[in-house]
């Protein structure tokens, strides 16, 4: 071999004299990596990362409603009152405590409870459907009221257009975020399948932990969704 | 694989909390606090979010370099809105005479719509940057 | 001198088929798939070049009209941008060669990969139908409020196929980030790690942090043009100029990413054909992380003439200032690393040094862009289009060709012409100047960019400029030409060519499916030209 790099007997097999982990070809191992313990920080350190890519994603969003409410008090005012603080304040409730259950399906995991893992995990789905259905009621009513922009929005006051802006970035970042929940939910969904198959145990529940992480970065955004679109003028200073 | 497991009364206590400050921010919003509402608003968000991510997330027990990326997040997050920030938040500083005054240069087409406590905007006409 | 031959068995030809390239998790072969996709990308933005350049050649707007001259230019510039710069060198030369330089058998998720590439290849598939269906005429910047409401061209065609291939950037970026993190050889610390890899670290940092806003930006664009949102349009009382922050912020940084992985290549190329370590390693190395967080803080340096607070551009201004410094610092390094180095007049080099001088002008003409008051003049004329092309073809193209011919004989076993290649870099080199150097000085005479037609006085330079074109082309195609002709006729390369240091040239050419034999151990440093002979196979 040429200088300066030794060779190293394949760590594939059973413990090795440099003791490079005994994975012993754990079923869920893949070939790339050494050790198992590798392969799940490889894939946390991924989820990380794709998170950072989405708080990215929601800050252009973001941008866009900071810089309008600065601008456009009044509007914000008005459209902020336009929604329903109590389906928005239930749903905030609904989804904290879908992020419980998540990481309680997550401990579950951890320590092997399978039955339990499963039913955090249904109890966790169940909540994300019913934000899901209280805000297909919350467009229902915006939809019916004109309240949609675009060519068909109506809206009484010398503010439209920019309570139109509002409307914009409400949808724009409810919908985004309703869109993540759906991946969110069809990804539960399949870890729950696969949980129900038994195929997770303390030593491989990387993708049970890799769903808690992105279910309560999906919580996150809403904790901060809520505020800015549902309790903007509550007071009424903008009358 | 060695993750750090949460008793379950760390979860339930977390989510009290969570409940509680769910409380607060709604009773809060009630109440006029004028300029203050909203950064009152974005600051219990930020310790619910706070909350979420030490304890359901568990990054309290995770690695230096786990914190590092949230903490990079939050920082070009914060790139992103203080520079574009500072851009329109500075116009109409140090205006010369005649120039339009007014936070920000709102750009507007169509017939002026007179608010209370907003300067009349000229019709149709984008608002101009201070002559130099 | 031994006689090479070519490995029995390598990644290339272990398994036959489409199928098992289309279906294949091997970076190598991916590395491959993409610089298929990227090659074809170039020929079609450089067709839209020929035709711009034809049209430039006289006055008056005679070739085509204005409207199609506006869809010569926005293609060129999307196809350019988006399908060859962004990922030219990270994912053909950063997939081929990442874990062979830190000694590891694969990325960290290979089906992702392979994924990244599909997704690119839709993102693709939908730009083309874009322009086989008339193309798009609002300038690759898409400004609004002519892309959301006034252009009748097909934005909304291009827009899906610019957020589709976002995404593949994204993943690569986040691929490359967890592999340099977690599948490092053992002995491979951080500071033992190549530069190329320290380039590929940075820009994965920049791909994450930037592209999503850029994706959410043209999901604005495209909710406001296909529904009516109006988030920018100002008869809502939107701001169109709130389109060019968000634009900007992640389109700055991007040609970060287009730059920092040929500033790699360039690292490795010039320190084994000088025979010298690189100076400064550490430098090298940080300054490739500051460029990537620095370029983050000076987008609006694009906005200095949209009606930004003055003040705001201030700031921006010496920001600007600011990011060239850890640019300049890698370009003092690399003089430094060739000073009383052992020259080895070889083929890469060519292309390192064409480089080196094009960066240098297309950098400090940067700055001219920066000053405030400057750029008050030559903002959208022809000095902007010189200054970035000499920092997009004469920096990262031309750094792409190094890391192509410094690795092709990896890729493929097989070695070029070195005369044919030595021969295509002087033709680009001599071409390229001859194209944009007229049109710093076009700039600065006031021509516009982006008219099809212009004054009479400035037709000797353009006619100059689109002669340059013409060699260009010459030059591009030679490449292609005697890189294909080495597939079939090349002479073996065997395992290390170059003499090399680095851990990709410890093993054949073309590596094994799984790179390295046995997993290699590390315990030395990056470059050891300066310390001894190395072995050749």
């Amino acid at each position: 071999m040429p200088d300066g790099v030794a060779a190293h007997a394949d760590p594939h097999g059973p413990a090795s004299a440099t003791g490079f982990g005994a994975a012993g070809h754990h079923p869920a191992l893949q070939h790339h990596f050494q050790t198992l313990a590798q392969q799940q920080e490889a894939a946390t350190l991924g989820m990380w990362i794709f998170l950072v890519t989405e708080v990215m994603f929601f800050g252009g969003l973001l941008m866009a409603y900071l810089l309008y409410r600065v601008w456009y008090p009044a509007a914000w005012s008005e459209g902020s009152l336009e929604l329903d603080i109590r389906l928005g304040a239930f749903n905030t409730v609904v989804l904290i405590a879908s992020s419980l259950t998540m990481a309680l399906g997550v401990r579950a995991a951890q320590t092997g409870a399978q039955k339990w893992t499963v039913r955090w995990l249904l109890i966790t789905m169940a909540l994300g459907f019913t934000f899901l259905v209280v805000k297909f009621f919350e467009y229902r009513e915006k939809y019916l009221l004109h309240h949609i922009p675009g060519p068909n929005f109506e809206f009484e006051g010398p503010h439209a257009g920019q309570v139109e802006l509002f409307l914009s970035l409400y949808f724009g970042l409810t919908g985004l975020h309703a869109l993540h929940m759906v991946v969110g939910f069809s990804l539960l969904a399949v870890i729950t399948w696969m949980a129900h198959r038994r195929r997770f145990s303390p030593e491989w529940y990387t993708p049970v932990e890799l769903s808690g992480l992105y279910w309560h970065f999906v919580d996150i955004v809403w904790i901060f969704l809520f505020p800015l679109l549902y309790l903007v003028d509550r007071a009424r200073q903008f009358g | 694989m060695s993750g750090h497991i949460s008793p379950k009364k760390t979860y339930y206590v977390i989510f009290g909390s969570l409940m509680v400050l769910t409380t607060i921010t709604v009773i809060v919003a009630f109440i006029n606090l004028g300029a203050l509402n909203f950064p009152v608003a974005l600051g219990i968000a930020i310790l619910k979010a706070t909350l979420v991510i030490l304890f359901f997330m568990h990054v309290k027990y995770s690695s230096r370099l786990t914190k590092l990326i949230c903490g990079t997040a939050f920082f070009f997050l914060m790139v992103l809105f203080g520079l574009t920030l500072s851009d329109y938040l500075s116009r109409g500083w140090f205006t010369a005479p005649g120039g339009t005054a007014g936070a920000g240069t709102q750009v507007t087409i169509g017939p002026p719509a007179p608010t209370e406590g907003e300067p009349a905007e000229p019709a149709e006409e984008p608002a101009r940057a201070p002559e130099p | 001198m031994t006689t090479t031959v070519l490995p029995r068995v390598n990644y290339l030809n272990v398994r036959h088929g489409v199928a098992s390239w289309l279906l294949t998790k091997d970076h190598k072969r991916i590395g491959i798939m993409y610089l298929v996709v990227v090659t074809i990308a170039f020929f079609l933005g450089g067709i839209f070049a020929t035709g711009v350049r034809i049209e430039l050649t006289t006055p008056q707007g005679d070739f085509v009209s204005a409207d199609t001259y506006n869809r010569l230019f926005t293609m060129h510039g999307v196809a350019m941008v988006f399908f060859v710069l962004i990922p030219s060198v990270p994912a053909i030369l950063g997939n081929f060669a990442l874990p062979l330089m830190i000694g590891a058998k694969d990325v960290a998720f290979p089906k992702i990969n392979l994924l990244s590439w599909y997704i690119f290849v839709i993102g693709f598939f939908f730009t083309l139908a874009a322009m086989v269906l008339g193309g798009v005429d609002t300038g690759w910047t898409f400004y609004t409020p002519y892309s959301t409401v006034y252009s009748n061209s097909n934005v909304l065609m291009t827009g899906i196929g610019v957020f589709i291939a976002g995404f593949s950037s994204i993943l690569t970026g986040l691929n490359f980030m967890v592999t340099i993190h977690r599948m490092r050889a053992p002995g491979m610390t951080w500071f033992r790690l190549p530069l190329f890899v320290w380039a590929l670290y940075a820009t994965s940092l920049v791909q994450i942090l930037g592209t999503p806003v850029i994706a959410i930006t043209v999901g604005m664009l495209a909710l406001e043009r296909a529904l009516g949102f109006g988030i920018f349009d100002p008869r809502l009382g939107g701001d169109p100029v709130l389109f060019q922050h968000l634009f900007w912020f992640y389109s700055h940084p991007a040609v970060y990413i287009m730059i920092l992985p040929p500033m790699g290549v360039i690292s490795e190329v010039i320190a084994c054909f000088s025979r010298k370590n690189v100076f400064g390693y550490s430098f090298v190395a940080f300054s490739s992380l500051a460029i990537a967080v620095f370029g983050f803080l000076v987008w609006a340096h694009h906005l200095f003439v949209a009606g930004i607070s003055p003040y705001s551009a201030m700031v921006f201004s010496f920001l600007s200032f600011a990011v060239a410094i850890p640019s300049a610092v890698k370009t003092f390094n690399w003089t430094a690393t060739l000073y009383q180095g052992a020259i080895w007049w070889r083929a890469p080099l060519m292309w390192v040094f064409g480089f080196i001088g094009l960066f240098l002008i297309g950098g400090l003409t940067g700055l001219f862009l920066a000053s405030l008051g400057l750029d008050v003049h030559l903002h959208d004329t022809y000095f902007v289009v010189a200054h970035f092309h000499y920092i997009m073809v004469g920096g990262a193209i031309m750094g792409f060709f190094a890391g192509l011919h410094y690795w092709w004989p990896k890729m493929t076993g097989r070695m070029f012409s070195n005369a044919a290649a030595t021969l295509a870099a002087l033709l680009v080199f001599v071409g390229f100047n001859l194209t944009f150097f007229p049109q710093f000085i076009l700039g600065y005479l006031g021509m516009p960019r982006r008219y099809h037609a212009y004054s009479e006085e400035f037709q000797v330079l353009n006619v100059l400029s689109s002669a340059g074109a013409s060699i260009l082309a010459v030059g591009y195609t030679l490449i292609a030409c005697y890189l294909v002709y080495s597939l079939f006729k090349g002479e073996a390369a065997g395992a290390n060519p170059w003499r090399a240091t680095g851990l990709e040239w410890k093993t054949q050419s073309p590596p094994i499916p799984d790179n390295f034999p046995e997993t290699p151990i590390v315990n030395e440093a990056a470059y050891k030209y300066s310390e001894r002979e190395i072995e050749v196979a």
